[in-house]
Parts: structure tokens; C-alpha cells; sequence
């Protein structure tokens, strides 16, 4: 009787482990992870590369960024100008996008629309993500020439793809009871989105938006160095790029970071208060 | 010989208000001993203050001749091996396998290093095995945590106190998550930890009848202080009343 | 409901929209935004891109060298994300509240993640360009830093939500500390984590054509070269490679995630 409970290994030790999928897919997907992680060392390219120089010369770099920050190739009200196109550039990505991302995933929940309709949504949104936002900006900087409608055209796309996802399955969420009562009532389905769908999940999706914008900074400031779209980030690359001002370059950043955390803390009392269990 | 004997035991978070004062308990080896009291009363803080898992502010604690108050880091864990403890909402890892929440309990006998390698010998498999099957768990030996029933988590709670070979074990609020079928089981169990391996038991309750069923001596607490201390039989209504500060009766059947 | 409360309501998102479109506005004037020119340009741009980045012979002969690049790219990305973890668990422990150590080291630990999560990986790799040149390991550091930022928060919120339960119930055995945060606290969070790393991962290719055009290494370098050649067929056949490793990362990423999870 008690033998028959107990599993051994052949060599007649007590197994402990059972050893289910679960356990195994993370143990083999940590173990191929870390052999790629030294595989990739060996692959690297490490041209004109000194470690040891390198090392030391970041180490001074960062401490001149942050401890002399200073700026001597535009005054503090173009610095805070700058600063502001940056934030207009996220802002009007965001709110775009939010506009366009609430009409595509009324079609990308599947409560509120016919099967295919929400798959042909989702692959879209899906290949729409695959491409990283840079690319967008600078393709459409080709296509309809450069300025900030590029900019913000290819902040666009993630911006949709985001909050696709996002409303769809808020709205997903919402109680079936609310649809079918109005359902019953002969309602349209405008009506159904309008009074039952809107009301419960309008401020869920307010602080998604946010969550966005706050992405989207940190985009703007990339576009602006990579794409050349103003902004601050443009900035940034001028003082590390040509003029080599690393006092600049660290009273750029630091107003970058403060911007950033501002923002930071604000969604994360949002996530606080709408997402109080899961903010995945 | 006491086991343990506490004298003069305060604690406080604030300095305004506190939780336990002036705490005087002798407990000896293989006694049965249950604190009720009303929510609040400090039982729970009392209980932790003994194998310090929280620190108190004034008196002294002797466990097994040694002061409890006084141990270094590295004497207080081998101090507590020898404390097992069980706790209301059972705090195993939910998604490992019972066995090895089991054999959690041999951690204090361990390096650092044997511990993280899950390094156990023969002996406390075996040991492990012999503590399930005598629980009436064995067959669930090699499922996870999370598919237990209450009952069934609160008998693997009670393995893991168990294997440390501990001389004394804390119970707070064993049953208090539990429906009266497997509260039952749970206190047969503890009672027969005491009365078959010797080990003293000191279990935090609410339920006073279930606390004068089975223990040897009963110990009130109200609002940080010891106001009854005796065997269960001399435990009448009005010292309930002293205890609760309400309707007994009510208590009694809830 | 009442009339009034409902009355209130209903100004207060009138004032709140009107406050959206004057910012919407406004941001339009300063970044000198024509919505209408922008919604002009994009059959436009897509007809261009319809017809100037279709794959040729010419370009499809590029394909090796296009390969090479994007393999680089994906390791880098891979790398400087599993390194990343490694540092954000410790830095996760210690600023977890189930886990911390010492105040201390909570407080260091948050604040080594926010700065390095808060300052924007392009801020990194121009930072980093300057001393450690034009090389894989340059975009290496800067997706590593921004990732340590990123995972240490996730991290941190996983320890936080597998609470002080069965924490309590280990130091009460006697445990040492590191027994407890690999028994008690990993293996609860450990598919959470995993999860937050292949999502990680993901972004991390992304991101990482983002760095390889300012820092010049990888896909981006390659994209880059081709997009100011003037090679479009080869930036179009660049662009679908991309798509095709992410979609692909992606699958793999949420079929792990739905074992695990």
C-alpha cells in the first residue's frame, strides 16, 4: 500500500518533481534562451570597439551629462518650445489614434460583430505592429513628404494597433446581460454602443489613452532624433550627433526624464485606480 | 521544566496604543494550550512574537532554555526548527506539489545552497511520506497545492510544521477558513500530534466550544491582556462573557 | 441618478471634450499639423508605397546580406533582454515589497529603474555612440538599460502580487533568505516573468531597428543605407523581413504564454 504512492528514479531515489508542460516549457525556454544569449555574443560585431576606454569614457560622459548640464546652442525658452512640439506630436497621435482605434475595434470585439470581420481587424492590427514606428515615420516621409504629418501619420499606426487591442477587450468585457436587455428592446446597434456599451467602459478606456500618451512621448522623442521630426528629440541628436556637447546633451535628458516620471506617475495612479488587479 | 515561559511581554507598533501587555504564561512539554479571544485581541501578534517573526518591545521570552529576545540571525533560524507553525490561510506555494511544500519545512537544517538546489535526503522523503500517509494524504502527494480542498492544504500546513521534528508548534487560527467537517479533522490531528508524538501545541481560536473539547488548558485574551488562565472545565459563562465582553450564547453556536 | 448629478455630469464632459479639441488644436498649430493634408497624403503614400517598394530580382539578391543583419539584430535583441532580466531580478527583489531587503535597497533599486526606464532608448544610444563607437555592442547596452528599467517595474509588481503568505510560512521554518526567494517567491511568479521577458523580447526587436539607424549597427543600419540610396525595393523587401521575424517572434512568444499562463 504505502509503496505504491511513492515514485522513484531508477536508481531508486524518491522523485519529487512530476515535471508537467508548464514546468517544461519554462525550464527549455529559459535554458534556449540563455545558449542564444551566448551564441548572439559570438555573432557580434565589434568594430573599432575598446571595452576598457569605452567604459571609462561612458563613465565620464555620464558624469559631465549630469552633474554640469547646460545648454549653449539655444536658449531656455527654445528648449521648453521644443519640449512642447514633442508633447503636441504625442498628443496629437494619441487623440488620433484613440479616435480611430474606438471605431476599429467596435469591428474587433467580438460581442459586437461578425466573426470575420473581427479576424480581418486583427491580422491587420497585427501587421500594422510588426512594423517598428520608425519605419512607418520615414516610409511616409518619402511617400508624402517630410514634416510633422509623417510624424505623426507613423505614430499613428502603433497608437491604433495599441488601443485596438486595448478597447476590444474592455468592450469584450462588458456584461452580456447589458447587450441582450437592450437586444431585447429593439435597439440598433448604435444605440447598443452609445447607452450600454460606452457608459461602463468610458473611463477605462480614458486611462488607456493616457497609458498611450505616455508611450507615444518617448516615441515622439525617437522620431524626432531618427526621423528627423523636431521636436526635442531632434535636439538631442544635434548636441550628441554634431556639436559632440555632452552639458547639452544632459540638460536635454534631464528634461526628458522629468517630463517622463511626471507622466509616469500620473498613469500609474490611473492604473491604480481603474486596473486595481491586473495592469497587464 | 517550562518549555516556554514568557514574562512580562509587551509589544507595540505605535506608541500610543498597545497591542499586548504584560504577558506571564508558563506552557510545559506536551500540553495542549488554546488562546481565544475576540478579533483583535493580539493573539495572532502574540503568537508571532514567540518565534520573533514579529519583534516585541518589552519582556522576556524563554524557549527551551534559550532567550528568545537575545539570539542572533543565525540562532534565531535554528531556534525556530524547532517551532513549527500553521496558519489560517495555510501559506503553501500554490504551484508546487505537495510534497515539496512539505519538505519545505527541512529549510532550517539546510545551507543556503542545498536549499535552492532542492537537495533533500532519503531519509526526509521517506519521513515526508511517512507524515502524509499518517495525514491521510498521501495520494496527493505529487498534485499541486492550488487542487486541494481547504482541508486537504490545512494537512500538508500541518507535514510541513511537522517535519522539522520542532518541540513546539504555533497554530493561528488553524480552522478559521475551514468548513466544521474538516475543522474537525484538522483539530483530531492536532490533538494527536500532542498526545501520540509529545509535541506541545499552542492554537489560537475562536470557537470556544471547539477550544474546550480539546484542550488542556484554556487562556483568554482581551484587548492585549490575560484575563482567564485555567483547564477547560473551569471556564464558565460569565468568564466567557469577561473574555468576549458580549452574549456567549450567540458565540457559542457561531 | 438625480437630474442635477446627471446635469453635472454631462457638463463636465462637455468641458472635458472641449478641452481636448482646443489642446488637439493647439498642437496642430504648434507642430504645424494639417489633418486634412495628412489624411490627403495617405492613399497617396499608399499608392507610392504600392508601387515603389515592391520586391524586385535586383533587390531579392540582397536577400543574404539582409539575413545576416536581421539574424545580428534579433540576437542583440534576445541578449540584451535575458542579460536585462538577470539584473532585474536582483534589483526585483530588492525593491519588492515581499522581498526587499532593506529599505535601503528598495529605494536604490526604484530608482535605478525609473531613471533608466524614463530616459528614452535613443537618449541611450546617443549617449552611448559617442565613447563606444559604431558597433553591436553599442545598441547592446542601450536595449539592455532601457530593458532593466522596463523589467525590474514587471518583476516587481509579480513578487509584490505573490504576497507575504507563504513568505511567513518559510521564515518560520527557519529558511535563509535566498531559500525562500527560490522556492517560496520564484516559483510563483516565475511564469509571469517569462511572459513579461518574451514580451520583452518582442519590443526589443522593434526597438532595436530603431537604435541600429542612429547607432548604425543591425537591420536599422541596413534599412537606412538602402533608404537614403534611394533603394526602395530594397527598404520594402527590408520592411517585410522585419514584419515576417516579428509576427514570428510573436507566435512563438503567445504559444509559450498559453502553456504557461
Amino acid at each position: 500500500m504505502e509503496a505504491v504512492q511513492i515514485r522513484r528514479k531508477k536508481d531508486g531515489r524518491i522523485n519529487i518533481k512530476v515535471g508537467n508542460k508548464v514546468d517544461q516549457v519554462v525550464t527549455w525556454t529559459l535554458i534556449i534562451l540563455s545558449i542564444l544569449t551566448i551564441v548572439a555574443f559570438a555573432f557580434f560585431n565589434y568594430a573599432g570597439l575598446e571595452i576598457k576606454s569605452a567604459m571609462t569614457e561612458t563613465a565620464y560622459n555620464l558624469k559631465v551629462m549630469f552633474l554640469q548640464p547646460a545648454i549653449s546652442h539655444f536658449s531656455m525658452e527654445e528648449a521648453i518650445y521644443q519640449m512642447v512640439i514633442t508633447l503636441g506630436l504625442a498628443f496629437l497621435a494619441t487623440v488620433i489614434g484613440a479616435v480611430i482605434a474606438f471605431f476599429l475595434s467596435l469591428m474587433a470585439a467580438a460581442n459586437l460583430s461578425n466573426k470575420w470581420t473581427v479576424r480581418i481587424v486583427r491580422v491587420f492590427v497585427a501587421i500594422i505592429r510588426a512594423v517598428p514606428t520608425v519605419l512607418w515615420v520615414l516610409i511616409f516621409a518619402i511617400a508624402a513628404g517630410l514634416g510633422s504629418e509623417a510624424a505623426i501619420l507613423g505614430m499613428l499606426f502603433h497608437s491604433v494597433a495599441y488601443l485596438v487591442k486595448a478597447f476590444s477587450e474592455a468592450f469584450e468585457e462588458v456584461d452580456k446581460g447589458i447587450i441582450e436587455a437592450l437586444q431585447a428592446t429593439g435597439a440598433n446597434w448604435w444605440h447598443i454602443v452609445t447607452r450600454g456599451v460606452m457608459p461602463s467602459t468610458f473611463t477605462y478606456l480614458l486611462s488607456w489613452v493616457f497609458l498611450r500618451f505616455e508611450i507615444n512621448f518617448g516615441v515622439a522623442v525617437a522620431m524626432g532624433a531618427a526621423a528627423g521630426a523636431g521636436g526635442i528629440g531632434f535636439e538631442l541628436f544635434m548636441a550628441s550627433g554634431f556639436y559632440f556637447d555632452l552639458k547639452e546633451v544632459g540638460f536635454i535628458t534631464y528634461g526628458i526624464l522629468i517630463i517622463a516620471i511626471v507622466l509616469e506617475v500620473i498613469s500609474t495612479r490611473l492604473k491604480k485606480r481603474y486596473f486595481p488587479a491586473n495592469s497587464n | 521544566m517550562a518549555l516556554l515561559k514568557v514574562e512580562g511581554l509587551g509589544k507595540s507598533y505605535t506608541s500610543d496604543k498597545k497591542i499586548l501587555k504584560n504577558i506571564n504564561l508558563e506552557i510545559n512539554p506536551g500540553e495542549f494550550v488554546s488562546i481565544i479571544g475576540p478579533s483583535g485581541a493580539g493573539k495572532s501578534t502574540f503568537l508571532r512574537c514567540i518565534n520573533r517573526m514579529v519583534e516585541f518591545n518589552e519582556g522576556k521570552i524563554t524557549f527551551n532554555q534559550q532567550d528568545v529576545g537575545s539570539l542572533n540571525k543565525r540562532e534565531l533560524r535554528r531556534m525556530r526548527t524547532n517551532i513549527g507553525m500553521v496558519f489560517q490561510h495555510y501559506n503553501l506555494v500554490p504551484r508546487l506539489t505537495v510534497i515539496e511544500n512539505v519538505l519545505h519545512g527541512r529549510f532550517g537544517y539546510k545551507t543556503t545552497m542545498q536549499g535552492i538546489l532542492g537537495r533533500y535526503t532519503e531519509e526526509e522523503k521517506e519521513r515526508a511520506f511517512e507524515l502524509l500517509e499518517k495525514l491521510g494524504i498521501q495520494e496527493h502527494a505529487y498534485k499541486r497545492c492550488d487542487q486541494l480542498s481547504g482541508g486537504q492544504q490545512q494537512r500538508v500546513g500541518i507535514c510541513r510544521a511537522l517535519i522539522q521534528e520542532p518541540k513546539l508548534v504555533l497554530c493561528d487560527e488553524p480552522i478559521a477558513s475551514l468548513d466544521p467537517n474538516s475543522s474537525k479533522i484538522i483539530m483530531d490531528h492536532l490533538k494527536a500530534i500532542t498526545t501520540e508524538l509529545g509535541i506541545t501545541c499552542l492554537v489560537n481560536l475562536h470557537q470556544v466550544d471547539v477550544a474546550q473539547n480539546y484542550s488542556d488548558r484554556i487562556i483568554g485574551l482581551n484587548q492585549g491582556e490575560i484575563v482567564f488562565e485555567g483547564a477547560s472545565h473551569q471556564l464558565s459563562e460569565e468568564q466567557i462573557h469577561k473574555i468576549y465582553g458580549t452574549k456567549t450564547k450567540e458565540l457559542i453556536i457561531a | 441618478m438625480n437630474e442635477k448629478a446627471m446635469r453635472k455630469n454631462r457638463w463636465q464632459s462637455v468641458i472635458f471634450l472641449l478641452i481636448i479639441i482646443v489642446l488637439t488644436y493647439w498642437s496642430s498649430f504648434i507642430t504645424q499639423f494639417n489633418f486634412w493634408d495628412g489624411l490627403v497624403t495617405i492613399p497617396e503614400a499608399t499608392g507610392w508605397m504600392l508601387s515603389n517598394l515592391s520586391i524586385t530580382q535586383d533587390s531579392l539578391e540582397r536577400l543574404p546580406k539582409i539575413m545576416e543583419t536581421l539574424v545580428e539584430t534579433i540576437f542583440m535583441s534576445i541578449a540584451a533582454t535575458t542579460l536585462a532580466a538577470a539584473v532585474s531580478l536582483f534589483l526585483g527583489l530588492f525593491g519588492s515589497n515581499t522581498t526587499k531587503v532593506n529599505s535601503f535597497l528598495s529605494v536604490f533599486a526604484r530608482f535605478v529603474a525609473s531613471v533608466s526606464r524614463n530616459i528614452p532608448v535613443v537618449a541611450w544610444s546617443l549617449i552611448l555612440l559617442i565613447s563606444f563607437g559604431q558597433n553591436s555592442v553599442t545598441g547592446f547596452l542601450a536595449l539592455f538599460v532601457g530593458t532593466v528599467g522596463f523589467l525590474t517595474r514587471a518583476f516587481m509588481e509579480s513578487m509584490d502580487e505573490v504576497g507575504q503568505s507563504s513568505v511567513e510560512a518559510l521564515t518560520a521554518t527557519g529558511a535563509t533568505y535566498f531559500q525562500i526567494v527560490s522556492k517560496a517567491v520564484i516559483p510563483q511568479c516565475l511564469p509571469q516573468m517569462l511572459s513579461w521577458i518574451l514580451f520583452m523580447i518582442e519590443t526589443n526587436i522593434r526597438s532595436a531597428t530603431l537604435v541600429g539607424i542612429l547607432t548604425g549597427t543591425g537591420i536599422g543600419y541596413t534599412f537606412d543605407m538602402y533608404y537614403k540610396t534611394l533603394n526602395y525595393n530594397a527598404v520594402g523587401l527590408v520592411t517585410l523581413c522585419i514584419v515576417i521575424a516579428v509576427i514570428l517572434v510573436d507566435l512563438i512568444s503567445n504559444y509559450i504564454r498559453k502553456v504557461i499562463l
